[in-house]
């Protein structure tokens, strides 16, 4: 028995390597389908890890509140840039304390508007983000030079602002900018202090950052009284799920929302965990999409290889009725073509994942030379999914070409021209 | 008794369109003969050869082989016997190509089941190989083991294919048109190794519309559309030589 699979494997090499180039050609859209399954997974995993890196960076113990209603239909409108009003100033001082939310360390609230800053001759256009004094406890970074604003700069409509590094080096260059005057529209901003460079975390480009008070943006730029984001800080990560509901309890009770099922919310409460588990439910459904895709072009692969073998069996219709004449049963034979199909598709499989691997790699490198936080992660189960699909691909694609030469009568095959 | 063939009928049919081919041989074939199936071309003496060698079935009729009636077994019990009693030697010589004097003379053994194993290994571990080398040393090819079929002249091909005839040590070789592709001093190589294997007690069946090559053998049947119109012992039997190519 195990002379005789060794015998049908060389065999099926030997007419593998009879026609090298078709051999080679066939193989290639097993080649294509298992390295696009590799190259999808390990992009998938990488782009995963990216992502998840930059979230976490945020750290889970941060809850964010939005105006407006996330139902099923997806986030609030808030996020579309439609202007939602429910959320205000004393929302996020009640939010603040401690009798509301005991798991609370501090609050920062955002009202945000574009605008121009003009030092001198020179300007930069950006977002003025008004805020709380929470800004630093919650979103840490830290001063380069002079202060941020205080709590009563906060409430007194103080014209002072607070500047990321870029902006400072953007409107000031090397020159001194704490204590000089910045214009914004027809007011007049004393620079108080700037913040160190941070760099992008989760997205957040911390660097471009204009801080001002909020109650100064309110009033004086944007003319509104509601706020656009409020972000807290939770003491621990195993409390965030118990501060949401107290959260959400204490902007119900201020609303005069009675229905707890949260269908009548006029807000959102959602923490970086929550994210987390929300994008990584998406870039796996994401990335077996992909993949599937990808072994769509297996079967197609497939065909390929059943269309050969067919030329194949038919070209050796004479070897078989030799073959038959001197001895070999049905069963002979269709080892022999299924085998030799089977041997097309692994090997292909083979020379797939590797040239998978190599192209991973290769996006990994690149990515991390362009400063991503990217994994190179090889899944052992596309390597397995890979390698499996294959084999049954050949399996499956070469049982007709491979039947239809153990049928053949052996006189037939003998006078076949 | 080797081959005892009774009433052996053989039609084809093709889009109801019926062709009578054989109709009703009877004759026997013993043990040790050398017998040579003569006749014109669409004659029915391959179609003969074919049923004689359990290539193809009979219509109807009874056909005996050592004593077993086989119009009644499976293909894969036909491919069985093939495998252990009976050796072809094709007019092609349908070698493998791109693959060695010697695998190709292993290729019977690679099917061999317990039976035939048994009968040829005596228990050694490298019995394929061993008995391969040995019958193509016996058609004096021991020096072209490692050649591949397309290195090789046509009279040497057919001495390979004559080796894997032998290989399995059948009780009954087969010959078609052994000589129909080969020049006429490698024809005569070829009929007088046939004549030496009868000589050591082999059953040869030789299948030839030339009557000249025919009385190399022993006995002769002549087919003319489907019937046995002959059936003679060779009286002044022709013996392979090298004078014979002089002629």
């Amino acid at each position: 028995m195990f002379t005789h699979l060794t015998q049908t494997i060389k065999t099926a090499v030997k007419a593998l390597l009879t026609n090298k180039m078709r051999s080679f050609l066939t193989m290639l859209g097993i080649i294509i389908g298992v390295g696009a399954v590799i190259v999808i997974m390990a992009v998938g995993a990488g782009a995963q890890s990216l992502i998840l890196n930059q979230v976490s960076a945020l750290g889970t113990n941060i809850v964010g509140v939005l105006p407006g209603n996330s139902g099923n239909d997806g986030p609030p409108t808030s996020v579309m840039g439609i202007v939602i009003t429910t959320l205000t100033y004393d929302d996020a001082l009640a939010l603040a304390q401690k009798i509301n939310v005991p798991d609370i360390m501090d609050v920062v609230a955002y009202s945000t508007t574009a605008a121009t800053l003009e030092w001198g001759t020179n300007s930069f256009i950006g977002t003025l983000s008004g805020c709380t004094t929470g800004y630093m406890a919650v979103e840490g970074g830290e001063l380069a030079e002079g202060r941020f604003f205080t709590k009563d700069e906060e409430r007194n409509l103080s014209k002072v602002i607070v500047l990321g590094s870029d902006v400072k080096n953007d409107l000031f260059g090397d020159s001194e900018a704490v204590g000089q005057r910045i214009k914004i529209k027809t007011h007049s901003f004393e620079v108080i202090g700037v913040m160190k460079e941070r760099g992008t975390v989760a997205f957040q480009n911390y660097d471009n950052k204009i801080l001002v008070p909020i109650k100064t943006v309110q009033k004086l730029i944007a003319g509104v009284d509601h706020i656009s984001l409020l972000r807290a800080k939770i003491n621990s990560s195993e409390n965030v799920k118990k501060a949401i509901d107290d959260m959400k309890a204490t902007l119900r009770e201020r609303h005069d929302i009675s229905d707890s099922s949260g269908a009548s919310d006029d807000f959102t409460v959602s923490s970086a965990a929550q994210a987390l588990d929300m994008i990584t439910t998406i870039t796996n459904a994401l990335k077996y999409f992909l993949a599937a895709m990808a072994a769509m072009s297996l079967i197609v692969g497939g065909i390929g290889i059943m269309n050969i073998m067919l030329v194949s069996v038919s070209e050796r219709t004479r070897e078989i009725g030799l073959r038959k004449a001197i001895g070999a049963k049905n069963s002979n034979i269709l080892n022999q073509f299924l085998l030799e199909a089977i041997t097309i598709t692994v090997l292909g499989g083979v020379f797939g994942i590797i040239g998978g691997v190599f192209v991973s790699f290769l996006v990994a490198l690149i990515a991390n030379y362009l400063e991503y936080d990217w994994s190179f992660v090889i899944s052992p189960l596309s390597i397995v999914l890979a390698v499996g699909v294959s084999a049954i691909v050949g399996l499956v694609f070469g049982v007709y070409p491979a039947s239809k030469a153990s049928k053949l009568q052996p006189v037939e095959a003998l006078r076949y021209e | 008794m080797l081959i005892e063939i009774n009433n052996l009928k053989k039609k084809f049919e093709s889009e109801g369109v019926v062709t009578n081919v054989l109709h009703g041989l009877s004759f026997n074939i013993e043990h040790g003969e050398f017998l040579s199936i003569i006749g014109p071309s669409g004659s029915g003496k391959s179609t003969l050869m074919h049923i004689l060698g359990l290539l193809d079935r009979a219509t109807s009729g009874h056909y005996g082989f050592e004593g077993r009636e086989v119009t009644t077994l499976d293909d894969n019990e036909l491919a069985t016997l093939r495998n252990e009693k009976i050796g072809f030697v094709f007019q092609a010589f349908n070698l493998l190509t791109r693959t060695s004097v010697l695998d190709n003379v292993k290729l019977p053994l690679t099917y061999a089941g317990p039976e035939l194993k048994s009968k040829l290994a005596n228990n050694k571990k490298d019995w394929i190989n061993r008995r391969a080398k040995e019958v193509l040393e016996s058609v004096g090819l021991g020096h072209r083991l490692d050649y591949y079929t397309n290195q090789i002249s046509g009279g040497e091909k057919q001495r390979v294919a004559i080796a894997r005839a032998l290989v399995n040590k059948p009780s009954i070789i087969f010959a078609d048109e052994p000589t129909g592709n080969l020049d006429s001093k490698s024809g005569v190589q070829i009929m007088k190794i046939l004549q030496d294997l009868n000589d050591a007690g082999n059953t040869i069946v030789l299948v030839t519309h030339e009557l000249y090559t025919s009385e190399h053998a022993k006995r002769i049947i002549k087919i003319v559309d489907g019937h046995i119109v002959e059936d003679r012992p060779v009286l002044n039997r022709r013996f392979a030589s090298e004078v014979e190519v002089l002629k």
